[in-house]
C-alpha cells in the first residue's frame, strides 16, 4: 500500500511522503482517499486534512485550496497548511475577531470581500478546532 | 598635483563610501538569499496549478468564464513592478525601457513600488493606484492586488490587463518582461512561462502528456473548480511576479554593491600611491633644501 502525499503552498512544500491513506476536506463534505482511487480534482474547503503514516493520524489544518487525485498520488494545493504545533491559539481568536468586525462592515457592499473574509474566518476556525481537539 | 592634506583627506572619504557600500552589499546578499528561496519555492505551486489548470481545460467550455474573455478593445492597464529603493544597477532603467516600448495611446499604470511611480508620474501618464508591499513578500499582500485588477477587467473599464515585473534569471541576470494577466489565455495555460524558472525563449510545455491521458473527474463540478481556482490563479500570478522582481532587486543590488566596493578600494589603493610619492618627493625635496643650506654656511 503506498500513496503519496503532497501538500504545497504558495510559499512552501509542507508535506511530501508515503501514506497509507488521505482524508480531505472537500467543498461539499470530507473525502477519503485509497491507493488507486480514480483520478479526480476536487475543490477544499478550510478544514482539516488527515493522513495515516505508519499506523499513527496525523492531522494538518489547511485552508481553501484545491487536490488532483491520481491512482498513486494526492497533489494538494492550499492557502496555508498548519500541524498543531504552529496553531498560534491567541492570535487565531484575534484574528477570527478581527474578521468578523470587518464582515459586519463589508456585508450588503462588497460580496466578494465577504466571501473572502468568511473563508479567513472558516480558515482560522479550522485551526482552532484542530488545537482544541488535542487538549 | 593636489597637496598631501587633500588626498588625506580624499582617501579618507572613499574609505567611507567603501565601509558603506560594503555593508549595503552585506546586507543584499542575505536579503537575497531569502528573496531567491521563496521565489523558487513558489515554482513547485505553479507546477501543480497548471497541470490541473490544464486538465481543467479540457473540460469545460473555456470561452464561458468571464476571465477568459477576449475583449476588442485596446484599453490597456499596465501593472509596474518596480523597488522602492535605488541603487540596484540599472534595473529600473531597463524595466521602463521595456514599459515604454509596450505603451500604446490607451495603456493606464498602476505601480507596485516607488521608482518607476515617480517616473510614471513624472511624465504625466495616468497612474490609477499604488501598492506598496512588504519585504518578504507575504502571500496575502498579492491578494488586494489581484482583486483590484481584477475588477477593473470585470466592469470593462479596460480590455486587457499587463504586468510588466522583472524576471529573476540568476544572480548575475535579470531581465524585464511584461506578460499579458486578464484575460487569461486558456491556450497558454500549459506553456512554462518565464517567471517559472525558465528563459525568455525557452517556452517550453510542463511535463503533461501522463496526466492528460487520464480522465478526471471533477468535485462538486468542473465549472465550480474553474470558478474557485481561477481567482486563486491570478493571485498566485502577482505573487510570484512579486517574489521574481523581488529576488531581481536584491541581487542586483548586491552585485552593483559589490561593484561599487571594488571601485572603491582601487581608488584608495590610486590615491594611496600618489600620496606616497608625494609625500616622498617632500621628503626629497626637504633633504635637497637642508644640504644646500648647509653647503651655503660653509
Amino acid at each position: 500500500m503506498s500513496l503519496q502525499l503532497e501538500i504545497v503552498t504558495p510559499e512552501k512544500k509542507i508535506f511530501s511522503d508515503t501514506v497509507s491513506d488521505v482524508y480531505l476536506p472537500g467543498v461539499d463534505g470530507e473525502m477519503g482517499i485509497l491507493e488507486l482511487h480514480a483520478a479526480l480534482v476536487t475543490a477544499l474547503a478550510p478544514g482539516e486534512l488527515r493522513y495515516l503514516k505508519d499506523g499513527t493520524v496525523h492531522e494538518l489544518a489547511i485552508g481553501s485550496g484545491f487536490a488532483e487525485v491520481t491512482q498513486e498520488k494526492v497533489s494538494v494545493l492550499t492557502d496555508s497548511a498548519f500541524g498543531d504545533d504552529d496553531i498560534d491559539e491567541a492570535a487565531e481568536e484575534k484574528a477570527v475577531a478581527r474578521a468578523e468586525n470587518k464582515l459586519v462592515e463589508v456585508t450588503g457592499k462588497d460580496a466578494e470581500e465577504a466571501a473572502y473574509l468568511q473563508d479567513v474566518i472558516a480558515t482560522s476556525q479550522a485551526r482552532l478546532l484542530l488545537k482544541r481537539k488535542r487538549r | 598635483m593636489a597637496n598631501l592634506r587633500d588626498i588625506r583627506r580624499r582617501i579618507k572619504s572613499v574609505k567611507n563610501t567603501a565601509q558603506i557600500t560594503r555593508a549595503m552589499q552585506l546586507v543584499a546578499a542575505a536579503k537575497m538569499k531569502k528573496a531567491q528561496d521563496q521565489a523558487l519555492a513558489g515554482r513547485q505551486y505553479a507546477d501543480q496549478l497548471n497541470q490541473v489548470l490544464v486538465n481543467l481545460k479540457e473540460n469545460v467550455d473555456e470561452e464561458s468564464h468571464p476571465l477568459l474573455e477576449r475583449r476588442e478593445g485596446e484599453k490597456t492597464l499596465t501593472l509596474i513592478i518596480s523597488t522602492d529603493k535605488g541603487l540596484c544597477g540599472g534595473l529600473n532603467t531597463n524595466l521602463l525601457k521595456l514599459v515604454r516600448t509596450e505603451e500604446t495611446e490607451e495603456t493606464t499604470y498602476a505601480t507596485v513600488g516607488k521608482k518607476l511611480r515617480i517616473q510614471i508620474e513624472k511624465t504625466g501618464n495616468e497612474n490609477i493606484a499604488d501598492f506598496v508591499i512588504q519585504d518578504p513578500v507575504p502571500f496575502s499582500e498579492a491578494r488586494p492586488i489581484a482583486k483590484f485588477l481584477t475588477e477593473q477587467f470585470l466592469e470593462g473599464n479596460y480590455d486587457k490587463i499587463k504586468v510588466c515585473f522583472t524576471n529573476f534569471v540568476s544572480t548575475l541576470t535579470q531581465e524585464p518582461y511584461c506578460s499579458q494577466l486578464l484575460p487569461i489565455q486558456a491556450d497558454k495555460l500549459a506553456e512554462k512561462r518565464a517567471y517559472e524558472g525558465v528563459g525568455k525563449d525557452e517556452v517550453k510545455d510542463t511535463d503533461h502528456a501522463a496526466a492528460l491521458s487520464k480522465d478526471y473527474e471533477f468535485e462538486p463540478s468542473p465549472e465550480v473548480v474553474l470558478d474557485t481556482l481561477l481567482p486563486q490563479y491570478l493571485n498566485f500570478q502577482i505573487y510570484q511576479m512579486i517574489l521574481e522582481s523581488r529576488a531581481s532587486e536584491h541581487s542586483a543590488r548586491m552585485v552593483s554593491m559589490k561593484a561599487a566596493t571594488d571601485n572603491a578600494n582601487n581608488m584608495i589603493d590610486d590615491l594611496t600611491l600618489d600620496y606616497n610619492k608625494l609625500r616622498q618627493a617632500a621628503i626629497t625635496s626637504e633633504l635637497l633644501e637642508i644640504t644646500t643650506a648647509m653647503k651655503a654656511m660653509e
